[in-house]
């Protein structure tokens, strides 16, 4: 029973994990790339750690798994913030197609 | 033009999954790496093609963080405990990197 749940989660991950390398791909604009991959991805790689606890229980390795979700919960936002920052000020344009760019807007007042 | 394109990706993507998934006589485990692998080479995609730096950099963390899923299959697969002490220390230099990275592309310099 442990094996078809953690198997489940698994299989779901993965799937996160290829849509959001679809969208990586598809999506024309850096700032549309980062906010379809980086929590599509995140998601995805913390159900797989999610399905690899349920196998292992309680034991060294599922609680190790805990404390990799903990910590990319942590990290992954905080790298999609630092590198959203930096793309803008470095200059790269957003899409011609986008609506409102509040920070340009915040840094002319 | 646009639909063309469409096609293609979705052709090549389709026969990519019932490739894996209908093909190949192999296990389940090893089934869903290679569903993994799709990934990594999507995401290498975008770093070879990338227009300017700052899609690199995206793709290069997000690589970094698929790389965290596959050692806890490998883990599963295997059957072996260490596999998840490598994606710890894998997700540890991942976000130092591109914590650099992201530095490097505000145009500061390292030590400040």
């Amino acid at each position: 029973m442990n094996e078809m749940i953690s198997l489940v989660f698994i299989v779901v991950g993965i799937s996160f994990d290829l849509f959001g390398c679809l969208g990586l791909i598809r999506l024309p604009d850096i700032y549309s790339r980062l906010q379809a991959s980086t929590k599509c991805v995140t998601l995805g790689t913390c159900g797989i750690l999610l399905g690899v606890f349920i196998k292992f229980g309680f034991t060294a390795a599922g609680v190790k798994a805990i404390i990799c979700i903990l910590f990319l919960l942590l990290t992954a936002p905080v790298t999609a913030h630092a590198l959203a920052k930096g793309a803008h000020k470095s200059g790269v344009r957003l899409w011609k197609g986008s609506v409102c760019d509040k920070y340009t807007e915040d840094e002319k007042k | 033009m646009k639909f063309a394109r469409w096609l293609i990706g979705l052709i090549i993507l389709g026969s990519a999954v019932y490739f894996i998934f209908h093909v190949l006589k192999v296990e389940l485990h090893t089934r869903l790496l290679l569903y993994l692998i799709i990934c990594f080479a999507l995401s290498l995609c975008r770093i070879i093609g990338g227009p300017t730096p700052a899609d690199r950099s995206v793709a290069t963390d997000i690589l970094g963080i698929l790389i965290i899923g596959f050692c806890a299959i490998l883990a599963v697969y295997t059957n072996k405990d260490w596999y998840i002490d490598i994606a710890i220390a894998w997700a540890l230099q991942s976000f130092i990197g591109t914590l650099a990275l992201a530095k490097f592309l505000e145009g500061r310099n390292f030590d400040e």
